[in-house]
């Protein structure tokens, strides 16, 4: 006989409560197309696409299924708490499925369903727009999802990444969650989010980061530490790379990469040291994901026969 | 007879991409038909952003049955012949027929079902298809041999007379379903025959017709823009995008804050259009209003909901538009500009900043020579100097398109004189064949100075266009810098202007000399003498030895720059052909205006073309150039080189231009005289056709010269037209090629003295016809 749940979860109330909608998305997500829920990933980063679950997992035959949400770091976007719609932190949910799956609009339009989207209450588009990363040597093509006019999410096919054709192919979904948090509640400004349904806003929980961390990024940082530490993430990733475990080369070069937007918002990269600056970078990422598909190449042979690289 | 009806069903199809899908369609298709010897009575397409769709009236069922008959060897040959032959034909001998005395081999080819053919051509026109990009998916994608599409493909229907026409491309086979519209129509859509398509998916949610939806938007956004009491601001771009974007198109009016009016009209219209598009209206007055209107894709349960959303994203928009305005306008013109020193230009080429200054220079040059007319140089430097400031400011950043106009906006708030504004707003003018032509004198000279400054530098450092290749467009600069000097009327000297620019800076930079290498130092800059701004400046004095190296290295880059000169001014006369083309001028009369070489004065060279081209088309000028042919052709077949033979046999036109010393000069020019002055005196008494030529010439000669002095080309034209009579008389009664070789020798250079008159006007032997 089995015993009684000690806890039953609460109704989820995604159109009012931000904290719902992301675990309505992950409720979602963990039944229809089998994915695994990852935690974010534990490093600064301008975008969910730098997890390993994404660009890592795209490489290579396995299938792969996973959905996580991912703050994102964009220092020179940081506006004192003041701008309603402009951070210089926020979250991500990026959903990652590869061989991308034949229902895979079809899916991603329920799940808008799952927070209260209705497609015949709202005016739902695709709209061209195709990806291009070349730090990280991968481009795709997909859409920007519009809701009424508004961008909620980008919608990738990826064809390559770290310079190798993706075989399969992954779809990849990136959701603006306080954008569609803001629209699903019907607020004007991001800090007038209902963080939870007991009155907790997302100013309470950000505001003040925001302010802080605005001003560290564009005024307090130490630049000559900053320059520092990124000469020591390109020079670890190298090291990482010559010690064959690529991985930990990747974190170095989301590394530099975060440490380089941080030196562009303090405003100490001239025009002509930017393209430098961001050819390291590239250089780092690309050689990362080159070495991990090359190291794991042997694996994936041996276990899809047929399958090459390149 | 039967229609057909194929429909590509796929994931959202860019908007853009489809007109050309259409007609790509169509052309592969009618092609393989075409490889079977098929024909449509006629072909439909339609795009919509999920479906590809095609309809064929009236197929034949089948593809005629043919008779191939190959001709083999005659009765009697041998019989290696034979066999051979029936080896390549793959008959036996007694399936051959005999004909004349000569084997023949008949196969008879029965006629293939029409839906066989199809079904093949299909999965190939599938495979063949030019999408601009296109992409892999799925589970078959573990290998780069999966198939391509724009976006991966869900769905083939392929119906004959209304029977599915079996084929299958990469696992997905033909079948007579479909999807209506994605949120309207659930389930799949049975297509019963092509003859029912576009109205089963219409009950469906889904117009078919692209030039429908079209005119849904187009008409739909008039509509409720006119029950606003507002005139909607038609842009065919937005319709057919729009068009593009939806399956079932509604047309929705919204309203935004009016303080965002504040902002220029420019800016929001762009900001709707480029980033949400959006329609924009005005009022009654004309002027902008508070109003945009957005093309849903659904009937919206309660619409307003939806045009709420679409504010919203707009406000946010305009919001960030506005801080840029506001931005913007804390820092003066003339800060902004300082930013450009930052901003490389070209890596060979310096920064924007530099360019910057090398404009205002040319531009200040341009007023104060009075090339171009009642420009005050002061006014010309400030608005060149600013012209580029725009394009570090926010705005500029974020709408690329608005440079120029934000400039021109910028300055006038911040008070600077209304020509200095024009100037800076219109400065990129004019853009292409069709675009309006500054007038305002200082708009003029900076946008002529900043166009001449793009060409040469680009030219100086050798990237000129080749082909399809443009990358700094200038062909469009050069058209632009045509269209401004005609356009104005402006009397520019190309080459001096061209050349100043290329080549006084090698010089500027050194100034001060010693006395004693002064004679060398004029000659060896003496050819580039026109080239400098100020001719004072070419009187250079050399120091020291150290300078006689430099200018050693110089004078061989100055020489090259020369070069560059002449390539530049051909570079012109292509385009000015191909700009006069579609004015309906003859690229052969400007070849022949160019062909006489040291004319860079565009509008006088055109007023010389059109005069030409109003002569040849006359009967004297027809008449005159018949005369003209007949002797060059003489001139040419006796080998005529002239008094000056032993010159020409150089190979160079310019008895100077193997003379570096200029006072040679007077010396052989007094030389050439004595040889004139013999050459004149005859030893004959010239029969009077010949008399008549001579007096004629003795007078035209002057006159045609002084028309030429004068431009006045009509007049140059009709005196050549007095040459017309006495050159025919000439030929109906004088012997050229006399026996005796005095009256042949003045017969000839008689000729030539006729043909030289003429060059005076044009080189005729350019001339076609």
């Amino acid at each position: 006989m089995n015993a009684a749940p000690l806890f039953t979860p609460a109704q989820r109330d995604p159109a009012r409560s931000f904290q719902d909608m992301i675990l309505t998305l992950h409720d979602f997500w963990s039944q229809h197309g089998s994915c695994v829920i990852l935690q974010p990933y534990d490093m600064r980063m301008g975008a969910g696409t730098f997890h390993t679950a994404t660009t890592l997992r795209a490489l290579g035959p396995e299938p792969w299924n996973a959905a996580f949400v991912q703050p994102c770091r964009r220092p020179t976007d940081g506006r004192y708490g003041e701008n309603p719609n402009r951070l210089q932190h926020y979250y991500q949910y990026q959903v990652i499925l590869k061989p991308s799956p034949p229902d895979i609009q079809e899916l991603y339009l329920k799940s808008l369903g799952a927070i209260g989207i209705d497609p015949l209450a709202h005016d739902i588009r695709f709209v061209e727009d195709d990806w291009e990363s070349p730090t990280l040597g991968a481009w795709g093509l997909g859409w920007e999802v519009w809701c009424d006019g508004m961008e909620v999410t980008q919608f990738t096919y990826f064809q390559q990444m770290g310079g190798f054709d993706c075989k399969p192919v992954a779809g990849e979904l990136t959701y603006g969650l306080e954008r569609l948090a803001m629209y699903i509640q019907g607020v004007d400004n991001v800090y007038d989010l209902a963080f939870n349904s007991s009155g907790v806003s997302y100013g309470e929980v950000f505001l003040e980061n925001e302010r802080q961390m605005s001003k560290w990024n564009f005024e307090v940082a130490d630049t000559d530490a900053l320059f520092d530490l990124f000469a020591k993430a390109e020079a670890e990733c190298r090291n990482a790379l010559a010690a064959g475990v690529p991985i930990a080369a990747y974190e170095q070069a989301v590394e530099a990469s975060h440490v380089f937007n941080l030196l562009q918002a303090r405003g100490v990269i001239s025009v002509q040291e930017r393209a430098s600056y961001m050819g390291r970078v590239r250089d780092l990422a690309r050689s990362s994901c080159e070495a991990y598909a090359t190291k794991m190449t042997p694996e994936w042979e041996a276990k899809y026969p047929g399958w090459s690289l390149v | 007879m039967a229609d057909f009806l194929l429909e590509l069903r796929c994931e959202e199809i860019p908007a853009r991409m489809q007109p050309k899908a259409k007609e790509d369609l169509a052309r592969l298709f009618g092609d393989a038909l075409a490889k079977a010897g098929l024909q449509a009575a006629s072909l439909e397409t339609f795009a919509t952003p999920r479906r590809l769709a095609l309809i064929a009236k009236d197929l034949p069922l089948a593809t005629l049955a043919v008779s191939e008959e190959t001709k083999g060897p005659k009765v009697g040959a041998p019989p290696q012949a034979l066999e051979g032959f029936l080896r390549k034909v793959g008959l036996s001998a007694e399936q051959l027929v005999e004909r004349d005395g000569v084997y023949f081999a008949v196969v008879e080819k029965p006629g293939r079902d029409t839906a066989e053919v199809l079904a093949e051509a299909i999965p190939a026109i599938i495979r063949a298809f030019p999408w601009p990009k296109s992409m892999r998916w799925g589970a078959g994608s573990i290998t780069t041999e999966s198939l391509r599409w724009v976006r991966p493909l869900s769905g083939i229907i392929a119906l004959l007379d209304g029977a599915v026409v079996p084929c299958e491309v990469d696992g997905i086979a033909s079948g007579r379903s479909t999807m209506g519209h994605r949120f309207h129509h659930s389930g799949p859509v049975e297509i019963a025959d092509a003859g029912t398509y576009i109205e089963t998916l219409r009950a469906a949610h889904v117009i078919v017709h692209f030039s429908e939806r079209c005119r849904i938007i187009r008409d739909g956004a008039a509509k409720v823009a006119a029950e606003a009491g507002l005139t909607l601001v038609a842009d065919e771009g937005l319709v057919f995008e729009n068009a593009g974007l939806t399956e079932w198109p509604v047309p929705l009016l919204g309203r935004f804050d009016e303080t965002f009016l504040d902002v220029p009209p420019e800016v929001i219209q762009l900001t709707a259009r480029v980033n949400q598009k959006y329609f924009v209206c005005e009022d009654a007055s004309g002027k902008l209003a508070n109003a945009f209107v957005c093309t849903a894709n659904i009937d919206a349960i309660d619409p307003a909901v939806v045009v709420d959303g679409n504010r919203k994203v707009l406000a946010a928009r305009l919001s960030d538009a506005r801080f840029f305005w506001e931005q913007d306008q804390k820092t003066s013109l003339g800060e902004h500009a300082k930013k450009l020193e930052r901003i490389t230009f070209h890596e060979k080429l310096g920064t924007v900043a530099d360019k910057v200054e090398r404009v205002a220079k040319l531009a200040e040059w341009l007023a104060s020579e009075g090339i171009v007319p009642n420009c005050d140089p002061a006014l010309a430097r400030q608005a060149a100097e600013l012209c580029k400031a725009d394009l570090v400011t926010e705005m500029v950043g974020e709408f690329p398109e608005l440079q120029g106009l934000m400039g021109g906006y910028y300055a006038a708030k911040e008070g600077l004189p209304q020509e200095v504004s024009d100037a800076i707003r219109d400065h990129y003018k004019p853009v292409g064949q069709g675009d309006d032509v500054p007038h305002a004198p200082v708009t003029v000279a900076v946008s002529l100075a900043d166009k001449l400054d793009t060409l040469t530098q680009f030219y100086k450092i050798g990237q000129v266009p080749t082909g399809s290749k443009d990358p700094f467009a200038l062909r469009r600069a050069a058209l632009a810098i045509i269209q401004l000097l005609s356009g104005n009327g402006l009397r520019l000297p190309l080459r001096q202007t061209i050349g100043v620019e290329l080549i006084a800076p090698l010089f500027a930079k050194v100034r001060v000399f010693g006395e004693n290498e002064r004679v060398v130092a004029q000659s060896m800059i003496a050819k580039f003498r026109d080239f400098m701004v100020d001719p004072a400046s070419a009187e250079l004095q050399i120091r020291d030895a150290e300078f006689t190296e430099l200018l050693k290295e110089m004078v061989p880059e100055a020489r090259r720059r020369k070069a560059v000169v002449e390539e530049l001014l051909d570079f012109f006369a292509d385009r000015l052909k191909v700009q006069q083309r579609e004015a309906g001028v003859r690229h052969d009369l400007i070849d022949a205006v160019f062909a006489l070489g040291g004319e860079d004065d565009l509008v006088r060279l055109l007023a010389r073309v059109h005069a030409l081209q109003a002569f040849v088309s006359t009967e004297d000028g027809t008449n005159l150039l018949a005369g003209y042919k007949r002797a060059a052709n003489i001139l040419k077949k006796e080998d005529w080189r002239g008094i000056e033979g032993e010159i020409a046999l150089t190979g160079e036109e310019d008895p100077l231009a193997m003379v570096d010393d200029p006072e040679l000069a007077p010396v052989i020019a007094a030389k050439m005289a004595d040889r004139h002055a013999a050459a004149s005196t005859r030893s004959y008494t010239p029969e009077p056709a010949e008399q008549a030529l001579i007096s004629a010439l003795e007078t035209a000669g002057p006159a045609v010269r002084s028309a030429i002095e004068d431009e006045d080309f009509d007049h140059a034209m009709r005196v050549l037209a007095s040459l017309r009579e006495p050159i025919d008389t000439f030929f109906e009664n004088v012997t050229v090629n006399d026996a005796d070789a005095n009256k042949r020798a003045a017969r000839l250079a008689l000729l030539a003295a006729f043909r030289d008159a003429v060059h005076r006007v044009a080189d005729f032997s350019r001339i076609e016809g």
